[in-house]
């Protein structure tokens, strides 16, 4: 038999001006189960947690109704002080006779009346309470970071000066993303790669980061603090500890005439190769498609010069299991493909701006490599089609950015600045050159932003035009721009020698399988989802997991460095204690009833379901029934309400807890 | 000082499933800004929505409840992910049943309430008691829950007169 001890605050004259809180604490004293019921003044301060504690010890109570404020203001205060006097704080229940009572009543009759109910229907809920323990997960001190942009990198190193081990994985042969791409950055026009480059090192000679390049996460199991991540580590066919980065098989690879994707393609390199100088780690690896010795079994001349003998053309894909405590995804962007429709998608490319056709129509990260001093011509900006320098450039912004009808709705964030940065920069390099802008509106915020984009008006010549392009064509060696000036309200057409498409920001290609795989969410863009849009923009809804950059949503390199210490102060802060605990409001399966129809598992936001066989002694399956992972549940409480069968069960909210709460009204 | 209250022969009993991210909070708010509605209403808590069994719903009902309110996170903005969603698609189709049995679906409401709306909570309890109140009590569930008795049950005094009479 409970002995149920009823406290009903006055909260100074906050409840007790509008309830009879004495007539309520004798109404509830005579419910059955109350073997005590009082009224105090403040029964959040230290003398009413005393007279609780008191009364717990001298009366023998086994639960406890607190008749205060909302829950959501103290029912950890009384939870704990619950705790404090030998009773499992679960078996404590609030009665917000405050908020939603005294507060939002006039009459005190009706007031008075209906708090007793409230109580009464708390009485009731709190006879059904069970004693829950607290859950503790293992933490596995060790992190994954996938995608070794700037963003990734940031957080591998804050995380491993830490002095805790990181796995940075990256798709591509080098990390560096494409911050290594950039020529100079905007708003302080510093070079990219001279403020990436030791970054980039740091990562390499780092004793903490285990760094897998040319490698991608094949699968993804368990749970916040006890990951197990498969990682395919594809076949370099370059052994990276023989390997010393000379470079000669490079410099002797007979095929020399492949476009290289790290310069946007203007740019040449051989079949083995570095995807840039810089690149870390520094050691080649040879593009299989278009290899001689792959093709044809001839050739292998790499493996005839390479001194320490580093090259294998048997190499094959290898799988490594690394178990980590949490992960950081930092995927980062792609660029809006402008002349394709990609496959299955609602995007649609834009045809008229000739983009792919007329070779002089580039994108912004084209204009980057060719404005990079380690770029494909040396930094000097020069047409793709002739070498010749271009004297009229015409950029045009907000390709696919804000253009619903392409099915893109939102901003890129970066192209009102890099655009500025560009005109900068190309009046720099071509001192008697013009450069024009179409855009629809400058968005500069950011420190030092609105700033730099006016002195690209301002002292660095370029001419900005409020309107849109509708039409693009080539004549002669000229590119006729037609668009509208409709701040003066006039057709404009311009005679340009180049044109640069500010391309909008896109996720990843396959964003949305690495999401499946790690079970977080994504937008209708595949963008990842963080947790809360204000106040927990760096963790997604699945524990454990962290997002830094543009993976989430476009940004510009201070905020992908500031989400990526964000993210990384949350791994932190997940390390910094050596096992997990979690309220433990999370579901249960009743094995006896489940028949394993899994409709739990398909309702489940966190993945928390999963498949348990039950045998018999002689290891016979009888039935697999469903399981909920303590440490992913999230407590929502969906499946339970879903299950057919009533099998699986949310501590805390039960169904004996809330049907006694209807049946006490 | 206050205007006078009119008076009413019928109050109504309404119950409310909140979930406790949104509407509890958005109820608080009401509360904390000191807004006034009818006292007709008593709230239940739960984690989510996606936690509301339309079970419960027949339950309040059969207890005597004259309206039912659902309230939730808004669409999208579910703190568990996408419970908010599965509710939404579950009483889509538990109204429909509803009306086929011949529950008054007048007397069951469902809404949004962020945290940030405690003007709209105020709004939404204040017109469903209004409605409620109108439409008189609920007698239909009170008559099942006697009938089930009889089968089952023997007793309640009702039961007992019953039996005595015979």
């Amino acid at each position: 038999m409970s002995r149920i001890g009823v406290f009903i605050c006055h909260c100074g004259e906050n409840i007790s001006r509008t309830v009879d809180v004495e007539r309520v604490a004798a109404q509830v004293g005579k419910l059955p189960g109350v073997a005590f019921s009082t009224d105090y003044k403040y029964m959040c301060s230290d003398p009413g947690q005393n007279l609780l504690k008191k009364a717990i010890q001298e009366q023998k109570l086994s639960h406890i109704v607190v008749a205060a404020c909302s829950p959501r203001m103290h029912e950890r205060t009384f939870r704990k002080a619950v705790e404090a006097a030998g009773l499992n704080p679960f078996l404590c229940e609030m009665a917000n006779i405050r908020e939603h009572c005294s507060w939002v009543h006039e009459d005190k009759e009706e007031a008075t009346a209906k708090a007793i109910e409230i109580v009464g229907m708390m009485v009731e809920r709190v006879k059904k309470n069970r004693v829950l323990p607290t859950i503790t997960v293992p933490v596995t001190k060790r992190s994954l970071v996938i995608g070794g942009g700037i963003a990734g990198i940031q957080a591998a190193l804050d995380i491993a000066d830490c002095g805790h081990e990181v796995i940075l994985v990256e798709r591509e042969p080098s990390i560096g993303g494409h911050m290594a791409q950039l020529s100079e950055t905007f708003p302080t026009l510093d070079c990219s790669q001279c403020i990436m480059t030791p970054k980039m090192v740091d990562v390499a000679n780092h004793p903490k980061i285990t760094l897998y390049t040319w490698s991608e996460v094949e699968l993804v199991e368990g749970y916040i603090g006890n990951f197990q991540v498969t990682i395919r580590r594809k076949a370099r066919s370059v052994d990276e500890d023989k390997c010393t980065g000379c470079g000669v098989c490079m410099e002797k690879c007979p095929i020399k005439k492949i476009p290289n994707k790290f310069d946007c393609n203007l740019g040449m390199r051989p079949a083995i190769y570095v995807p840039f100088p810089q690149a870390v780690p520094n050691t080649p690896v040879i593009d299989r498609a278009n290899c001689t010795k792959f093709k044809t079994g001839k050739c292998g001349l790499c493996q005839k010069v390479c001194g320490p003998g580093a090259i294998d053309y048997e190499q094959e894909d290898t799988l490594v299991v690394e178990p980590v405590g949490a992960i950081v995804v930092a995927t980062g962007f792609d660029l809006y493909t402008i002349d394709e429709k990609p496959k299955g998608s609602a995007i649609k490319g834009y045809g008229e701006f000739g983009h792919g056709k007329i070779p002089d129509v580039i994108d912004g990260m084209t204009f980057e490599r060719l404005a990079s001093a380690s770029g494909p011509t040396g930094g000097k900006i020069l047409r793709p089609s002739d070498g010749k320098e271009p004297k009229q450039i015409v950029f045009i912004q907000c390709i696919g950015s804000r253009a619903r009808e392409k099915g893109i709705s939102y901003c890129s964030k970066v192209c009102c600045m890099y655009t500025a940065k560009h005109t900068m920069l190309y009046h720099h390099k071509v001192h008697d050159g013009q450069a024009y802008v179409f855009f629809m509106d400058a968005r500069t915020p950011g420190k030092n932003y609105d700033e730099f984009w006016r002195r690209s008006i301002e002292e660095e010549e370029a001419v900005y035009i409020r309107g849109m392009v509708s039409r693009l064509y080539q004549k002669g060696d000229k590119i006729v721009v037609m668009g509208s000036d409709i701040a003066v309200g006039v057709q404009v057409e311009i005679e340009a020698d180049m044109v640069v498409l500010a391309t909008a920001v896109q996720p990843q290609k396959g964003a949305d399988s690495l999401a499946q795989k790690l079970g977080i969410s994504y937008d209708k863009y595949n963008f990842y989802s963080e947790a809360h849009a204000k106040l927990r923009p760096v963790e997604c809804a699945t524990a454990g997991i962290y997002l830094a950059g543009a993976c989430q949503g476009p940004k510009d390199i201070p905020d992908a460095v500031s989400q990526a210490s964000a993210a990384a102060a949350k791994v932190m802060t997940l390390f910094a204690k050596d096992k997990l605990e979690r309220e433990p409001i999370v579901a249960r399966v009743k094995e006896g009833g489940c028949v394993g129809c899994f409709a739990c598992k398909k309702v489940c936001a966190y993945g928390a379901v999963e498949e348990k066989e039950i045998r018999d002694r002689q290891g016979n399956l009888i039935k697999v029934v469903a399981y909920v992972n303590p440490g992913v549940c999230g407590g929502c409480g969906t499946c339970q309400a879903t299950c057919p069968s009533k099998s699986v069960e949310l501590d805390g909210y039960t169904d004996e807890q809330i049907v006694a709460m209807i049946e006490a009204l | 000082m206050h205007p006078e209250k009119p008076k009413h022969d019928f109050e109504p009993k309404i119950i409310a499933f909140v979930c406790t991210w949104c509407t509890y909070a958005g109820a608080d708010l009401a509360g904390t800004s000191r807004m006034q509605y009818p006292p007709n209403v008593r709230v239940l808590k739960f984690p989510c929505t996606g936690r509301i069994d339309p079970v419960f719903i027949l339950k309040a009902f059969q207890q005597g409840a004259d309206g039912v309110l659902v309230s939730g996170c808004h669409p999208g903005d579910c703190h568990y992910i996408a419970g908010n969603f599965h509710a939404r698609r579950r009483f889509a189709a538990f109204r429909k049943l509803l009306e086929f049995v011949g529950v008054d679906l007048n007397r069951l409401q469902f809404s949004w309430v962020s945290a940030a709306e405690g003007g709209k909570w105020v709004e939404v309890v204040t017109e469903l008691t209004e409605k409620v109140r109108s439409m008189g009590p609920m007698v239909e569930f009170k008559e099942l829950a006697l009938e089930e008795q009889w089968s089952g049950a023997i007793d309640t005094p009702e039961l007992k007169e019953a039996y005595e009479q015979i």
